[in-house]
């Protein structure tokens, strides 16, 4: 087991050496000879509008907190499922109750739109949210006419 | 792999008499050979993608290079001159990124890819490290390269990289739940996390005809493999799902601005990571290295000629999946993970549950 690990760490640290090596290799044989607009950010042709780090919205914010929930259930389960076939019914029913909850917080999730990548409502509004209005982005189709 | 080049070294005098140094020297040894197979799969693959690309869009694809400098008979050695041609490039990084993160982020992309390959069984013996939680173990730093990603998207202080970074983390943690949920499948069926005890439970023959793999055991098996493939290329950042590169809106997502061996570093993990994912597939719902007829053609190197190709089957899959499915909205890739896949899994796990203990 531990020698198992062992053995990964040390692929890691062979890792590091197949990556450095052939970048190595590249400084010998590749031509350097830099210049300004080589080494200027890429911004199809266009002058650079700004560095790139800016306030950024991430959008998946919840799907992110969600996300770490949902891996550390994955995590409960691995081993309920190794012994699984040992404990019979009794653990089935346990896991089952387990899931149910979990996925009664998705069900919850769902319903409250946090799911979604565009948010169009906020159905759960009160307060400073109540007055929000739903902009829903539906291009209008321009009718043909018929010449 | 370590243990067979263990007992050769316990032959060797000045070896055996420092076990530390001869063990760190034959995972070395084990090592080497994986890498030389990460760069040959990668060299294979990407031949076997622009043939099958080709073949599929009713063209030739690289048929050599004409006067001079030929790529061999049908362009065979077209990506051997690639990757040469790619070793003589500059190395540019912009002015403007991030110098330390830059050089990073490729480092720890292919580091989580290579010692992913050190769990990954190509027969039972041929395996770097045989973990008892083998599945567990590939699942955990197949995660690792997502880190990479966001360093190499984040660092090149490039707006297409940035995006294609976020995007990039929102799709592979969201799809890293049904991948691992589809497995329990699996796992509860054979009660080990171990590659070798999956395999094992796999043998002989169910209904007569087909071989006893988990993909044929029972319906909900069956919805689980595609389950696990399909967000196993949604994991790798294939298309349909090659949001964070799609070349034709993010310009290379998010290693626009890598250029030579560096670049080459997240080509060669793309394509070893398509391996790691067909490979697990292969082993936890197709019977890894058994073979198709039980009973025939079986053990040593056929077990190895039957993991490599039901492995380069699910990469043909993936190929297909490309020219096949037009490229999903992040919307729709998000709302297909969450509203689709979660509860697909989480019904597969029950149902795998209820068929082990009443029907079967």
């Amino acid at each position: 087991m531990y020698r198992d690990f062992g053995t990964a760490f040390i692929f890691a640290l062979i890792g590091i050496v197949l990556v450095a090596a052939p970048l190595l290799i590249q400084r010998i044989l590749s031509p350097q000879r830099k210049s300004l607009d080589k080494l200027s950010t890429y911004e199809c042709g266009e002058a650079v509008e700004g560095p790139a780090w800016v306030k950024f919205n991430i959008r998946f914010y919840v799907v992110a907190l969600i996300f770490i929930i949902f891996d550390v259930e994955v995590v409960f389960l691995f081993p309920w499922a190794v012994v699984y076939k040992e404990l019979g019914l009794f653990a089935f029913v346990e896991m089952m109750i387990f899931i149910g909850v979990l996925a009664l917080g998705l069900a919850y999730v769902w319903r409250k739109g946090d799911l979604e990548w565009v948010k169009v409502s906020v159905p759960y509004g009160r307060g400073r949210y109540s007055k929000l209005t739903v902009t829903e982005e539906t291009p209008s189709v321009p009718k043909e006419t018929a010449a | 792999m370590v243990d067979y080049l263990l007992d050769i070294f316990s032959g060797i005098g000045w070896l055996s008499a420092s076990p530390n140094l001869a063990f760190v020297l034959a995972v070395t040894l084990s090592g080497l050979p994986i890498f030389l197979f990460m760069a040959v799969n990668a060299l294979v693959a990407v031949y076997a993608e622009r043939k099958v690309s080709a073949f599929m869009q009713d063209r030739l694809g690289p048929m050599g290079q004409g006067v001079g400098l030929h790529a061999g008979k049908w362009g065979l050695l077209q990506t051997v001159a690639d990757a040469v041609k790619l070793l003589t490039k500059e190395d540019i990084i912009p002015a403007s990124a991030d110098r330390k993160l830059f050089i990073l982020a490729p480092f720890i992309l292919f580091i989580g890819c290579f010692v992913a390959f050190a769990g990954l069984p190509f027969n039972e013996h041929v395996v770097a490290a045989d973990f008892n939680l083998g599945i567990f173990y590939i699942l955990a730093m197949g995660s690792v390269g997502v880190i990479g990603v966001i360093l190499a998207g984040y660092s090149s202080n490039n707006k297409w990289s940035l995006y294609g970074a976020m995007r990039s983390a929102a799709q592979i943690i969201s799809y890293e739940i049904p991948a691992g949920l589809s497995l329990l499948a699996v796992i509860m069926l054979t009660g080990s996390l171990a590659f070798r005890d999956i395999v094992a439970a796999q043998t002989g023959t169910t209904l007569g005809v087909l071989p006893s793999w988990f993909i044929f055991d029972n319906p909900f098996t069956f919805f689980a493999f595609w389950l696990f493939f399909v967000a196993g290329v949604a994991e790798v950042n294939r298309t349909p799902f090659d949001l964070p590169e799609a070349e034709s809106e993010l310009v290379a997502g998010f290693h626009t601005e890598y250029s030579g061996m560096r670049w080459s570093f997240f080509f060669l993990t793309e394509y070893a990571n398509m391996f790691i994912v067909a490979g697990v597939a292969a082993l936890a719902f197709l019977g890894g290295w058994l073979s198709p007829f039980p009973g025939y053609f079986e053990g040593g190197l056929w077990g190895i000629f039957w993991f490599m190709s039901k492995a380069a089957f699910l990469i043909f899959i993936m190929m297909w999946f490309r020219w096949t499915f037009p490229r999903l909205r992040t919307d729709q890739l998000m709302r297909m993970c969450w509203k689709f896949f979660m509860p697909a899994s989480f019904l597969t796990i029950v149902g795998v549950g209820i068929w082990d203990l009443f029907i079967r």
